[in-house]
This record gives structure tokens, C-alpha cells and sequence, in this order.
């Protein structure tokens, strides 16, 4: 049972992190209908970027204030990731919109292969760790020797989800913004008729899945404290799991599927085995899009002929 | 805009905007300054106690934005007028030559690879030739068969797969656990490789029927990883991580390649040299690519290959005419699949050793890529592809004059899937249908015409 809260504690944590990455792709997908390939790798991207970003302030700057800290380097990670998705949609996907069916998926993987030989060709292929930012925990239960603890970098994580997931959903929601997102998914050639920015749109959807994508590199790295050129892929797919389990093209499909995928793989890795925890995530990616393929939270797709 | 203002009138939209030119290009520049600030800018590197810090690489930064804002300045000048100026001009009628060069080039460029060999032991040396047989004939052969093999199931079937590396490890491995453990010859093994691998293909093909197009790539990317990832921890049948070693290469006919009194050089009264057995592998690969080519060519023309062509057209339509797509679509995996397997178990036999390490999605990936960029569904297209992006990365490892450029540490090699990943974008803007998008009908009615890209299905898988 103790073992049991605390794998749910770990899987949602985990599950925080892959919800983020997985409204990158659902939200894409959405709007032009493409599986985004290369958004593990702008995920991975960003992790490198608030790792720049945290050195620069902790080692040449000396800031000590952890809050201070997290705020600037999320910050500073979501604007440049923001500006690095924002320049990969004008390049390689927007001259492709239109035009035959797999060439953005071909240029999608091309543009993956892309970013992470650049990180790695540019800040060289060995892991980099720094020293834990956030330490220390609650002991939330004890039994015999086992305790049930929150750390408090857990904490972290959920409440910047929490927050950051309210402000997207205010976005979304809420403003004109938001209004011509949906309305460019529904239909947009409609849309463009009654005076949306069509193009305009489809970029700030990249620059909010790449937000998204950076707020998810900022704490996973704060929570695993490493991170490497290779890291992109398995988190990609993984999110990209959660979002075709919760329904592609489905907002809260994608968080809720994020928090199953990170459950899912916590529990196997506890009970099952741990070799094979990406074989779990893998095998419902395939079980969902076999027996429920339009997900947990996602429309029906109705093929007219 | 004022300069040149005394030009004729229809010129008026060839003149060069020299402000708005520098405008762009200094708004190019700044923005790459942005985008590579974190990345290039600065560089984590671990210091003697182990600890992460931060260098600074402004020099390197601000001549690759130099490069940027000049590069797109200059294109703003020279460049888009010019691509103007020939797109005002009526496109030119196909020249005759094209035609013949069209007829023959299949021949001759079967004469060319039958033949290379012999020319490069003859420019090369036999020290040198082995070297560029290698990685440039064998390797690039592999790609070749590996792209036509998958070019049934993507290029024909029009049936998306990210995982085809796991049918290409599936004969790699039965070969060498096979060949191991119980000692059978390369030619027998080579069939049982191909069914073995067809099997999986059947296996993995039955689960996948019902999807489509991006589902069915990420459904069998998922598949290739769990092979993979078996691969890797079911240590007791394929050893994990450190691979499989000491598997046995193959023979000429029973003679093997070795120094021995019963080696081939001994038989054939020959002086020993490792050139024979890579000509021989060469030849074997050259063998198995134009096999896997005339089937498809063949196949093409029977029931099936016409229901796989007309399943990527159009699902719908081919099952309400009759055709039953689960057959279609198995049939379609086994073969591809096959393919793979004989492939798998040639380069097992080529290496004498595997691991996981050769089957990871980057090689789906770069396979998918050469039968896309060449054009689904053209053989031709295909090999092309193979030679240029295969070709091309290992000529990266050619490039030592760079170092004199560059400086002693600059290494082109760790540049390859970097370029790599890039002209898969660069050549999907270029040509979105692959390099060569005309398809060859297998039934014509009086005369056999090509038809252009543009009366061509997408594809949907």
C-alpha cells in the first residue's frame, strides 16, 4: 500500500511532465493535422536551454534564490524554445502545408534528426547533470522502514503544471487568440473567409506548444538533474501515447492521457518489470489506436467518401 | 527603388530593393543571433572536478550569424531575381534527349555496379579498393535493397511503416543465432531469414489493419522500439547490449575467405587478400537488391501488386470492389518484411557481428526517408535517394582536407546526421513527391505514358 502511494506520487510527477509535451502534439495535430515528430526533440532542446540558462545564473550571476531562479529560467527557457518552434514551423513545415500528405510528417522527422545531432554536435554527446536545485521532502506516511515522501521538488512540479496549465487554458478558452485556434481547426478555409489569420495562427500554436514543450524541459530537468542530446525520442513517443490516449486533437484528453502514460509506466516499472517500462508505453500506444482509436476524449473520425 | 528608375517599364518588378534587401537580412541575422545564442553561444563542458560550466563561443557565434544575415542578403540581391526572372519564362518543352537518357539509364546503370569492382580495384589498388567497395558499394547496396523492400509496403501499398528496422533485425539475428548454435550455411539460413522476418511481418501487420497513414507510422515506430527493446533485455538469447560476435561469414559456394590451404585465394591458386571475400559480398548484395527489384517489377503486374497500388489510391474503393484488403495489406508486410529479413541476415554475415545498436529508429527512419525522397513507389527514385543520402553521409568521413580549414579537431564525420536530418527537410520543400514523383502504369491501354505527380492519389495508407 505504501509502496503503492508512493509509485502514485512518482506517476504523476512524471505524468505532469508528459501531459505538457502531449498538448504540444494534440494541439498541432489539431490545427493542420500533422504529427508534430520533431516535438521530443524541441522538448529536449528546451531542457538544454534552461540548463544554460540555470548555469549562467547560478555559477556567473551567484543568484541563490531558488524562486528567483526557476521563474527566470523558465522564463528564459519558454521564450527561446517558443522562438526556436517558431522558426522550425516557417522552415520546414509551413512551405509544406497543402502539399502531399507525408511530406510534413518526412520533414517532421528530418527536422528531429536535425535538433538532436545539433545539441549534439554543439554541446557535445556526454549527459549533463548539475547539482539538484530544490532538496529536501515531506515524509507524508511511515511504516516500518518504508516512508511515503513528497519531495518538495514534486511539489514544484505539480504546481507549476497546475498554474501554467491555467493560464494555457485561459488562452485557449478565453481570448481572440484562442477563438481563431478553434476556429482554424474546425475548419480554415472557413475561418480564413471570416478574417482569421490562418498562417499567424498556426505559428503561435507552435509557439505555445513549444512554451508548453519548455515548461516541461525546465522541470524535467529540475527533477532528474541530467540531460542529454538523446533524451528528445522516448519522451516524445511517450507523450505522444498520452495524447492518442486521450484523444488526439482533445485538450484535457491530453493532460489526463499524460498523467495515465506516467502511471502506467511507474506501475509497471514497480510491479512488472523495469527493463521493459517502455514496452508498456509503447504497447498502449498501440492497444489505444487499435481497440479505441479515437481515444479516451476525442471525436470519432468519420471518413465521408 | 529610385536608382534604376529610368528602366523600361516591364522591368520595374526585376529591380532589387536595396533597403528592404538589408532590412530582411538584418532581421535574418538578429533572429539568428537569438536562436543560436543558447545553443552556440555557450557551451557546457564538464571542468576537472566534474562539474558543469559555462563557456563562451562568441567568435563562432557571430561569424555563423555573419554567414546567415550575408547568405540571405545575397539572396535577396542575386538569388530571387534571378529565380524571378526564370519563372516569367515559358517552361521549356522536354528535350529529346531526356528520353533516350530516360531509355537507357536503367541498363547502364546496371552495367555501371556490375562492373565497379573491377574499375575501382583498377584505380584504386587492391589496398585501397577495399575501403571504397565497402562503404560505398556494399553500404550503399544495403540501403538500395532495404529501400525497395520497404518501397512495396510504403511506395506500392502506400502502408506507412517506421518500424520496418525490426524485420531487418529479425534476419540479422536468426542468421547469427542460427549460423551460432547450430552451425547451417549462409544459403540455407538466407531463406529461413526471409520467412522468419515475413512471419513477424504478418505477426506485427494483423494488429495494424484498421489504421492508417500517421497512426499506422507511430503504431509500427512503437512496434520497432519493442523489438528493440526485447532485443536489449533478453539477455540469455541475444546477449543484450553487447551483441552477438564471432558469427560466421559466408562462403564461396563452401570455400571460405581465409588464409587457410582450403581458403578461396588457396583454390583458385590466388595470393591471399581480404579484397576477395568484399567483392564477393559486393556481388552478393548487388544480387540480392536485383532480386528484390525484379520481384517487385513482377509483382506489380499480378492481381496483387495492382490491388497494393490500387489500396494506396484509394481504401475505400478497393474494398467496394471486391479486393479484400486484410490479404492485400499481409501480403504487402510479408514481402516487405521478407526483404528485410535477407537483408538482416547479409549484414550479419558482412559484419560477424550485431547488437541492438544497429537497429535503432534512426535507420526506420533514414530507410523511410530514402523511399519518400526518391519518390514512393519509383525504383529508380529509390536507388537514387540510397546513393545520394547513404553515399553522402559516408563521404563525410572523405572530407580530411576540412581539417586544414577548419583545424585539426574539426571532425566532418560528427557532421553526417546532422546534414543528414537536413536535406530530409531541404528535399521535402524542394520536392514534397520525391525526386523522381511520375509513376509507371503496369497497364496502359495503346500507348505507355508516365503520369505526372499531379493525377497521382496521396497515398493515404
Amino acid at each position: 500500500m505504501e509502496v503503492f502511494l508512493q509509485q502514485l506520487i512518482n506517476g504523476i510527477t512524471l505524468g505532469s511532465i508528459y501531459g505538457l509535451i502531449a498538448l504540444g502534439y494534440t494541439m498541432v495535430f489539431g490545427i493542420i493535422g500533422m504529427v508534430n515528430f520533431a516535438h521530443g526533440d524541441v522538448f529536449m532542446v528546451s531542457a538544454f536551454i534552461a540548463l544554460i540558462a540555470l548555469l549562467l545564473l547560478t555559477t556567473w550571476l551567484g543568484i541563490t534564490s531558488i524562486a528567483l531562479i526557476l521563474l527566470v529560467v523558465l522564463i528564459v527557457a519558454m521564450l527561446f524554445t517558443a522562438l526556436v518552434n517558431w522558426v522550425i514551423e516557417r522552415v520546414a513545415y509551413r512551405p509544406l502545408r497543402g502539399s502531399f500528405r507525408l511530406a510534413p510528417l518526412i520533414s517532421a522527422i528530418g527536422m528531429s534528426i536535425f535538433l538532436s545531432n545539433f545539441v549534439q554536435v554543439t554541446q557535445g554527446p556526454r549527459n549533463k547533470s548539475v547539482s539538484p536545485l530544490v532538496q529536501g521532502e515531506f515524509v507524508l506516511l511511515r511504516h516500518n522502514d518504508f516512508n511515503v515522501t513528497l519531495p518538495y521538488k514534486y511539489l514544484i512540479i505539480w504546481v507549476v503544471t497546475a498554474v501554467l496549465l491555467g493560464c494555457f487554458w485561459y488562452i485557449v478558452a478565453k481570448t481572440p487568440l484562442g477563438r481563431a485556434q478553434r476556429a482554424c481547426e474546425q475548419d480554415q478555409r472557413m475561418a480564413a473567409l471570416v478574417g482569421v489569420d490562418v498562417d499567424r495562427t498556426i505559428s503561435m500554436t507552435f509557439v505555445i506548444a513549444a512554451a508548453l514543450a519548455a515548461i516541461a524541459g525546465t522541470l524535467y530537468l529540475m527533477n532528474y538533474g541530467v540531460v542529454s542530446f538523446a533524451d528528445g525520442f522516448t519522451p516524445g513517443v511517450k507523450a505522444f501515447t498520452a495524447a492518442v490516449l486521450g484523444g488526439i486533437g482533445s485538450l484535457p484528453g491530453a493532460v489526463i492521457g499524460g498523467l495515465l502514460i506516467g502511471l502506467i509506466e511507474t506501475m509497471w516499472s514497480n510491479y512488472v518489470s523495469i527493463d521493459y517500462k517502455d514496452v508498456a508505453a509503447f504497447s498502449v500506444l498501440a492497444i489505444t489506436l487499435i481497440f479505441l482509436p479515437q481515444g479516451l476524449f476525442g471525436r470519432p473520425d468519420v471518413e465521408k467518401v | 527603388m529610385s536608382k534604376k528608375s529610368d528602366m523600361a517599364p516591364h522591368a520595374a518588378d526585376k529591380r532589387v530593393d536595396i533597403g528592404r534587401a538589408l532590412k530582411d537580412a538584418g532581421l535574418t541575422a538578429l533572429l539568428s543571433f537569438a536562436l543560436f545564442l543558447p545553443l552556440i553561444g555557450f557551451l557546457t563542458v564538464q571542468d576537472f572536478s566534474n562539474t558543469l560550466v559555462l563557456t563562451t563561443r562568441w567568435p563562432l557565434l557571430f561569424s555563423i550569424v555573419a554567414v546567415i544575415g550575408i547568405g540571405r542578403l545575397a539572396y535577396a540581391l542575386f538569388l530571387a531575381p534571378w529565380l524571378a526572372a526564370r519563372a516569367h519564362r515559358p517552361a521549356a518543352p522536354p528535350a529529346a534527349w531526356r528520353a533516350v537518357a530516360g531509355r537507357w539509364f536503367v541498363p547502364f546503370a546496371i552495367g555501371f555496379v556490375v562492373v565497379y569492382p573491377p574499375l575501382v580495384i583498377y584505380t584504386a589498388g587492391w589496398g585501397g579498393a577495399v575501403k571504397w567497395l565497402d562503404n560505398f558499394g556494399i553500404q550503399i547496396l544495403i540501403y538500395v535493397m532495404l529501400g525497395w523492400g520497404l518501397n512495396i509496403v510504403v511506395g506500392l501499398a502506400g502502408l506507412l511503416d517506421l518500424g520496418y528496422v525490426a524485420f531487418y533485425a529479425v534476419g540479422a539475428y536468426s542468421y547469427a543465432l542460427f549460423a551460432k548454435e547450430f552451425g547451417l550455411s549462409f544459403w540455407i539460413l538466407l531463406p529461413i531469414a526471409g520467412v522468419l522476418a515475413s512471419f513477424w511481418g504478418i505477426l506485427l501487420g494483423f494488429p495494424v489493419l484498421r489504421l492508417r497513414g500517421d497512426y499506422l507510422a507511430i503504431v509500427t515506430l512503437a512496434f520497432g522500439e519493442i523489438i528493440r527493446i526485447v532485443l536489449i533485455n533478453f539477455v540469455d538469447l541475444t546477449n543484450g547490449y553487447a551483441g552477438i560476435s564471432g558469427i560466421p561469414r559466408p562462403t564461396f559456394f563452401g570455400i571460405p575467405f581465409t588464409a587457410n590451404e582450403d581458403g578461396f585465394a588457396a583454390v583458385f591458386g590466388l595470393e591471399f587478400s581480404p579484397v576477395y571475400r568484399t567483392i564477393f559480398l559486393y556481388y552478393l548484395i548487388l544480387a540480392l537488391a536485383l532480386l528484390t527489384a525484379f520481384v517487385t517489377v513482377r509483382l506489380r503486374r499480378l492481381p496483387v501488386g495492382r490491388a497494393w497500388e490500387a489500396l494506396r489510391e484509394d481504401e475505400i474503393a478497393c474494398r467496394s470492389l471486391g479486393i479484400n484488403t486484410t490479404n492485400t495489406k499481409l501480403t504487402a508486410f510479408a514481402i516487405g518484411a521478407m526483404f528485410a529479413g535477407f537483408a538482416g541476415s547479409f549484414f550479419a554475415a558482412r559484419q560477424g557481428f550485431i547488437s541492438p545498436d544497429s537497429f535503432t529508429f534512426m535507420e526506420s527512419a533514414s530507410i523511410v526517408a530514402i523511399v519518400v525522397l526518391g519518390g514512393m513507389g519509383s525504383q529508380i527514385g529509390v536507388a537514387i535517394a540510397a546513393i545520394a543520402m547513404i553515399g553522402g553521409t559516408e563521404i563525410m568521413r572523405e572530407l580530411d582536407f576540412l581539417k586544414v580549414i577548419f583545424g585539426a579537431t574539426f571532425d566532418p564525420t560528427q557532421y553526417r546526421m546532422l546534414l543528414f536530418g537536413f536535406a530530409m527537410v531541404l528535399i521535402m520543400i524542394w520536392k514534397p513527391r520525391g525526386l523522381i514523383s511520375t509513376r509507371d502504369p503496369s497497364v496502359f491501354l495503346k500507348e505507355r505514358k508516365t503520369i505526372s505527380s499531379d493525377l497521382v492519389g496521396e497515398g493515404r495508407g
